[in-house]
């Protein structure tokens, strides 16, 4: 629990030491998981194995170089360090934000050690048309993607000199606006086969990013041509809004309605009070988390607060015991 | 360092000799171990705040950056530890406080790689006969490896609590 500064009462404390005692006692049942610090040696059961990440050898024994868990496939042995920067695996969906456009190509930051670069020629044309890039293009690629703009896209390949290549061939990759980036710890984000999903009920696309960056924005349809806006995120959008228009609950065409951002900022804060726990984020949680606030009525501020926190941890801990009932 | 951190308020925290020497010193021991081999073409920014200093500032510095660079999971050789001692008053002293640093005595700060046994940092701003000198390095090794097992088991508890609240 990081960065913790909300004040508990006695009944809060002691409510949510059971709850976080009660997720120890399953976990430690379920996975006795080696944790190591650096220096730590490894012990190892067999011979001819694969020393991985994480792992040296020192004085003819393998040796930890983070702090972390081991975890052993077949004869690979690695560790696996928690809190570190994202280490980004080819087919991986990420979310970067343009920091330089060069030459023929856009530099992206994804909380990596090195930033990500994303190629004229790895990006669909606004027309749509598949054809050679040519300098009129390279002279146009600041109205595809400018600095400071947040942009979806796939790992294509790492390469040799440790760099990472993007691409965004597809309809849903490119441009993001109309919403809110949220920066959680890579460790909390799973690699699953769907990391777009649309949230019918409340109209909003949740993209949770591999590198940490999670995208929760207002649906938007099938992109067909690069939708190039002035305002790439929603403040601005509304900024804009109050000055066309005085009653705010009127309904342009180019502004998102009240109800979305609500929503937007309650899905926003069930990210943010998972991640300040620790728990895993996937769909069916923050969803869960979401219907909590709801069913509890809670103003979007008051997730934030300390009953809720409690709360969220206490729900918790109920879900993964069913779980672990169910198996 | 922060103004508010020694006895008088220091008028220019940054700049000054000294914390260009500690900043000097602190990049040094750290990059003896720290497998910059697996990180191309990256910068690492270590920045450390005093909020007291009371003696031993450099070695407090050298743990907590030591703590921090694990903690963000970057690849190290082993973790760094730093303790000073002292000798007065024909004894040698262990983690010497400002006032048993200002008396005059050496100071010895000495920064370790516990398991590897190895010396990153050695210093010494005084004058020591060596027989001496031995003793109180011993002694302040002695120190770093307390430290280092300390380190070690917060890290290991963090770790885990990490873990298991992530769950599967």
């Amino acid at each position: 629990m990081r960065n913790l500064q909300l004040s508990f009462n006695q009944t809060q404390k002691v409510r949510l030491e059971k709850a976080l005692e009660r997720l120890e006692s399953l976990s430690s049942k379920s996975n006795p998981n080696s944790c190591v610090t650096v220096g730590d040696t490894i012990p190892v059961y067999e011979d001819g194995i694969l020393k991985g990440h994480g792992t040296s050898d020192q004085k003819g024994e393998l040796a930890a170089t983070v702090c972390g868990v081991v975890e052993r496939i077949n004869k690979l042995i690695y560790v696996r360090a928690l809190r570190a920067r994202y280490k980004p695996e080819t087919g991986d969906i990420v979310i970067g934000r343009v920091i330089e456009v060069v030459p023929k190509r856009w530099k992206l930051e994804i909380n990596f050690t090195q930033d990500a670069i994303l190629m004229l020629s790895s990006m669909n044309l606004p027309d749509g048309i598949q054809r050679r890039r040519t300098a009129v293009d390279e002279l146009n690629m600041r109205s595809i993607f400018t600095e400071n703009d947040l942009v979806c896209a796939e790992v294509r390949s790492s390469q040799g000199d440790g760099s990472l290549q993007l691409q965004a061939r597809n309809q849903k990759y490119g441009k993001l606006e109309r919403g809110q980036l949220l920066t959680v710890d890579p460790y909390l984000v799973k690699r699953r086969k769907q990391h777009f999903h649309h949230l019918e009920e409340y109209g909003i696309d949740l993209i949770i990013g591999c590198n940490g960056y999670i995208w929760i924005g207002e649906h938007v349809e099938a992109r067909d041509k690069m939708v190039v806006d002035q305002g790439s995120n929603s403040e601005q959008l509304i900024a804009e809004c109050d000055k066309n228009s005085m009653d705010l609950d009127e309904q342009d065409g180019t502004c998102t309605p009240r109800e979305a951002r609500q929503n937007i900022c309650r899905i926003a804060n069930a990210i943010r009070v998972l991640s300040r726990l620790g728990f895993n984020i996937t769909v069916e949680v923050i969803l869960e988390t979401v219907n909590l606030s709801n069913s509890l009525n809670l103003d979007i501020h008051d997730m934030l607060g300390s009953e809720f926190y409690v709360l969220v941890a206490e729900s918790e801990a109920e879900r993964r015991s069913l779980s672990k009932r169910k198996r | 360092m922060a103004n508010f951190s020694t006895g008088d308020r220091m008028r220019k925290p940054k700049g000054d000799r000294r914390s260009t020497e500690i900043s000097l010193v602190i990049r040094q021991t750290m990059e003896a171990c720290i497998l910059t081999h697996l990180m191309p073409r990256s910068q690492i920014d270590i920045f450390v705040q005093v909020l007291q200093a009371d003696g031993g500032t450099r070695s407090a510095c050298i743990n907590a950056a030591t703590l921090a660079l694990q903690d963000a999971g970057i690849p190290m050789r082993d973790i760094v530890t730093s303790c000073s001692a002292g000798y007065l008053n024909s004894t040698p002293l262990l983690d010497l406080n400002y006032v048993e640093d200002s008396a005059g005595g050496p100071d010895v700060t000495v920064g370790i790689l516990p398991t590897l046994d190895k010396v990153t940092l050695l210093q010494m701003d005084a004058k020591l006969p060596t027989n001496t000198f031995e003793d109180v390095m011993q002694l302040a090794i002695e120190g770093c490896k307390a430290v280092a097992n300390y380190i070690r088991e917060v890290l290991l508890e963090n770790t885990k609590q990490l873990e298991c609240r992530r769950g599967l």
